[in-house]
């Protein structure tokens, strides 16, 4: 793996320097795929995954001894019957209803059963003064917005540790689908509804989540990370979420900030304190912290944002921007100033 | 071709020579055109089924190498998108189920000792527009217009304002213009089994095949309309403007989910059961004996055929619907499992108790087993809803399901193209050559679809273009791939080994398995006429039952000759009693300029162009209306003596 980012669980700590966390949050994402660890099911990191988890393997041992008993009738049949010296006439009908109804009756109540307890389970969502994430679908990108705050990000929805945390789920177009492996099964936005489910990480982290209902052209392109901080690190990530954007702070950035309002790209998206105030796509008040560019299409650094910007369509064939005739004197001013945004 | 059989006592020259007169079909492109012969229909089926499967499998290959490596270029994400969809739709609509529909039409009407179908004419039609309707779909790709939401086509993606283009129109109208073909072919099933039996074959000694058969064309009678009544709703809110499925104008897009899996689960054992039944039908041959427990596997056949009917929602547990409802769909969809546990059991103890013969047929079925057991205890996890919650649209999906398709429906077929494959063309097959394909696909298929339950338990969700590397993903992708190439080496070595069959193999006698079913005690190839004497039936195992083969060779009475007219034989419903002889019609052009029609018809709609529409449904009226022109003799005329 190529990553030269430290390792740690815990990557969203350091809210003073934020833009640290992008190399670290990335660099996770790829040394993960070292550890073989990352958005695996089978690696639970929060309440809802934990409990399928163990149905899993509930469901895998039962599975494994009805495969091995089948396999090893057939392989008796195929050892002690070959070119047998005779053929056994009858109807063994007691083997027949015994091992192919009434043992697989038994199992299958009893799974039933289990399976009953965990979708009640899963059903239990948080308490009234819960957080509530409230996520919206787009295609092909999350908006993300918290109940009482107004500003908005996308692809990436913080949440703390150890507490459970409603997510409302709402489509702006086409069905989508919410999943977080190692946290939570999915559940559908549904077009024209609105949808509950709930997140509960155990341990601080960050999380892979992608769409998993196919919604056109780059339903491929369409993941989001969870991050699961503790409570003051959250409050903190939170306050800053209502908060304008950042100020240019250098020659360049108040350049980039220029071109940006007054350019195309305010059309379409929101900096908080500024004069871009579009709806179309998303907010961009917190860009430069977050972990990649075009909902897990390439990570977030100057060269991929300033590729995005000229011609996302050569990124992530299909989506909403147009390539942006940006002077090139000008982009990376432009650029400068969204990774200063965060 | 194959020699006449020999004269048998009870049966004269002249009758043998009036049958092939009244049966003939000369051979000329007129003949070819108005052919109604079930087993040149059956053929048809196979061929065009299997010909649709190489596009569909090829449109896997390309897929699979795109997908070997994380963020590769081979295809851009549209070309992928409609990719994944054509091999859905195909494999689904324009593979499994005409293929299965193919054995159904060849064997049905010899295996229960009949001459024909029973609408022989409703037949050529039902296969004019399958060939019609899988052109209309495929003839889309290389236009970029390709169906493009995935076969599941789920609103409001499928709609005009999110999907503009010809694609979900091609979807719509080419399922619909297929639905006319498939529910034809139901009603001629459902008809041909009841009515056409041999005397004798009560419903106790139907062959498991055609009960098979028959169960599946009434789950499409049913199951059907509600695809049709999904579609044409969905063509109506793209071409005219009506709101079913647009939830901006009041419209509900759950309603085609559940419209679509209310078709689309029957339909897996629509796709399923026949090949269950293939398998029943090939055991006996390479067991030497009859397959345990005969009722229970009919009992089990019927339980299916009715719950299939009661869990469409386990395609819809993310949806969010009331959790009540969940535990009802999870129930019913755990309970299926148990009549499928059923038809294992008694092919194991049919295994366990006969004397096994290990030829190709026989590796398939038991390849079949493994597979099909595989697949089904991942499908019992499904109907836990939790779990479902987890792993649905995600690659364990798609391990899943195709573990239930090749290893429960594509290899039992395989076993039937190699059993029936001297009975169909007259020819044997290589057994070498059907070896390495068995061990090839096998091996193949399982090194493509094991790692997907790994990937989709690792969170990488299905219908994907690409891939970031992510754990876990890239490896076991290439894996997949190299698995897919692997398994297309195998079914390439099937094509291989049923073209050499036809062109080298060694000419097959009647009956070189000592099967026990009817269509044993024909010629290979069955003349056109099937049996010179309608056969009598006495047991479940009527070649092997020494009372049928004397009726059919020296006990034959006039009765069952039939050889006045182009005839056959009608029977009572339940036990198979004589009723009446029935004229069978002559080949006629009329099914295929029908179809024309239609095809004419779905191809204005689908460019907009009503008028030809509307005259194309004037040529479809007057069609029908000289097709039903009544011309023939009265039937009483045709009643028998006795």
């Amino acid at each position: 793996m190529k990553t030269t980012a430290q390792t740690t669980s815990r990557p969203a700590r350091r809210q003073r320097r934020p833009r640290t966390m992008l190399p670290l949050l990335y660099g996770l994402l790829l040394l993960a795929g070292c550890s073989g660890g990352s958005p695996s099911a089978l690696n639970p990191a929060g309440t809802g995954a934990a409990r399928v988890s163990g149905l899993w393997w509930l469901l895998f041992w039962i599975s494994m001894a009805v495969f091995a008993e089948v396999m090893a009738l057939l392989a008796w049949a195929l050892v002690f019957r070959r070119g047998a010296a005779r053929v056994r006439h009858g109807q063994p009908l007691r083997f027949v209803t015994i091992a192919g109804a009434g043992l697989p009756f038994i199992i299958l109540v009893a799974v039933y059963g289990v399976g009953l307890r965990d979708l009640a389970a899963l059903g239990a969502g948080p308490g009234r003064d819960a957080v509530t994430v409230e996520v919206t679908g787009h295609k092909w990108w999350w908006e993300v917005r918290y109940a009482g705050a107004s500003g908005a990000t996308a692809n990436e929805i913080h949440i703390p540790v150890g507490e459970r945390v409603r997510v409302r789920l709402r489509t702006d177009d086409v069905l989508h689908s919410f999943w977080v492996p190692q946290l939570m099964p999915k559940t559908d936005l549904i077009a024209g509804e609105t949808r509950e489910t709930w997140l509960e990480a155990r341990r601080d982290g960050s999380y892979r989540g992608q769409c998993a209902e196919y919604c056109g052209t780059q339903h491929a392109h369409m993941a989001f990370l969870v991050v699961a901080e503790p409570r003051a690190d959250f409050d903190a990530w939170l306050a800053r979420l209502d908060a304008p954007a950042r100020a240019p702070r250098t020659e360049a950035e108040r350049g980039g900030q220029q071109t940006f309002v007054q350019g195309t790209c305010a059309a379409c998206h929101t900096v908080r304190g500024t004069g871009a105030q579009g709806q179309v796509g998303p907010d961009l008040s917190n860009v430069g912290s977050r972990w990649s560019i075009g909902a897990g299409a390439v990570p977030n650094d100057a060269g991929h944002l300033g590729g995005w910007i000229a011609n996302s369509q050569t990124v992530k064939p299909g989506n909403a921007m147009p390539p942006q005739p940006v002077d090139a004197a000008r982009l990376p001013d432009l650029i400068a100033y969204l990774r200063s945004l965060g | 071709m194959s020699t006449t059989t020999s004269t048998a006592p009870g049966v004269g020259r002249d009758d043998l020579a009036r049958l092939a007169e009244h049966w003939a079909e000369p051979r000329s492109l007129r003949a070819w055109l108005t052919t109604v012969d079930h087993k040149k229909i059956g053929r048809r089926y196979l061929v065009t089924a299997a010909f649709f499967f190489v596009l569909a499998g090829l449109s896997a290959l390309v897929m699979r190498t795109q997908l070997a490596r994380p963020e590769s270029g081979v295809v851009s994400p549209q070309e992928y998108n409609q990719l994944f969809t054509m091999h859905g739709t195909a494999m689904i609509f324009l593979f499994a189920t005409p293929m299965l529909f193919g054995f159904g039409n060849f064997l049905v009407p010899l295996m229960i000792g009949s001459r024909d179908m029973a609408f022989p004419r409703l037949n050529a039609f039902g296969y004019w527009v399958f060939l019609f309707a899988g052109l209309f779909m495929w003839a889309s790709l290389p236009f970029g217009a390709a169906p493009n939401n995935g076969w599941f086509a789920y609103a409001p993606l499928n709609q005009v304002q999110h999907n503009p283009g010809l694609h979900m129109d091609v979807y719509a109208l080419g399922l619909l213009f297929l639905g006319i073909s498939t529910t034809a072919g139901a009603i001629n099933f459902i008809v041909t089994a009841l009515k056409l039996r041999a005397p004798g074959m009560s419903l106790n000694r139907v062959p498991l095949f055609v009960w098979a058969i028959v169960a599946t064309a009434f789950m499409v009678v049913f199951a059907l309309p509600a695809l049709n009544a999904d579609n044409a709703m969905l063509f109506f809110d793209r071409r005219f403007g009506t709101h079913f499925f647009d939830p901006s104008g009041g419209g509900n897009v759950l309603l085609w989910q559940h419209l679509f899996w209310i078709f689309g689960h029957p339909d897996v054992y629509i796709i399923v059961l026949p090949a269950l039944g293939i398998v029943s039908a090939v055991l006996p041959a390479f067991t030497r004996r009859g397959v345990v427990a005969y009722s229970l596997i009919v009992l089990s056949i019927v339980a299916i055929a009715i719950i299939s009917f009661g869990v469409w929602v386990h395609h819809m547990f993310a949806t969010g619907l009331p959790q009540l409802s969940y535990s009802f769909f999870s129930a019913a969809s755990t309970v299926i499992t148990i009549p499928s546990g059923i038809q294992i059991f008694a092919w194991l103890a049919t295994m366990l108790l006969g004397r096994l013969v290990l030829r190709v047929p026989l590796l398939f079925v038991i390849g079949f087993v493994v597979t099909f057991v595989l697949g089904g205890v991942t499908g019992a996890m499904f109907a836990v809803t939790a779990f479902d919650q987890q792993v649905t649209d995600s690659y364990f999906v798609v391990a899943h399901f195709h573990y239930v398709l090749i290893g429960g429906a594509v290899f039992p077929m395989l076993a039937g193209i190699y059993y029936w494959l001297p009975k169909i063309t007259g020819r044997m097959y290589h057994e070498g050559l059907g070896r390495w394909a068995f061990w090839l696909a096998f091996t193949g298929m399982h090194v493509t679809f094991f790692p997907m339950h790994l990937t989709g338990l690792f969170g990488m969700p299905r219908r994907v273009y690409t891939y970031r590397s992510e754990p876990g993903w890239d490896g076991w992708s290439l894996v997949s791939t190299v698995g897919s190439y692997l398994l297309a080496l195998g079914l390439l070595l099937v094509l291989v080994g049923v073209v050499h069959a036809v062109r080298r193999g060694r000419p097959a006698p009647a009956d070189p398995w000592e099967g026990d079913s009817l269509e044993w005690s024909t010629a290979s190839p069955p003349e056109p006429y099937n049996f010179p004497v309608i056969p009598r039936v006495h047991s479940l195992h009527p070649t092997w039952d020494a009372r049928t083969v004397e009726s059919t060779t020296t006990g034959a009475t006039a009765d069952r000759v039939l050889s006045e007219g182009r005839r056959t034989l009608f029977t009572s419903e339940l036990d198979a009693r004589t009723e009446r002889a029935v004229e069978m019609p002559e080949p006629s052009f009329k099914p295929l300029v029908l179809a024309g029609a239609l095809l004419v018809f779905f191809t204005a709609m689908l460019l907009a162009a009503y008028p030809i529409a509307v005259l194309a449904v004037l040529v479809v009226a007057a069609t029908i209306a000289a097709w039903l022109w009544p011309s023939r003799r009265p039937d009483e005329e045709l009643g028998l003596a006795s």
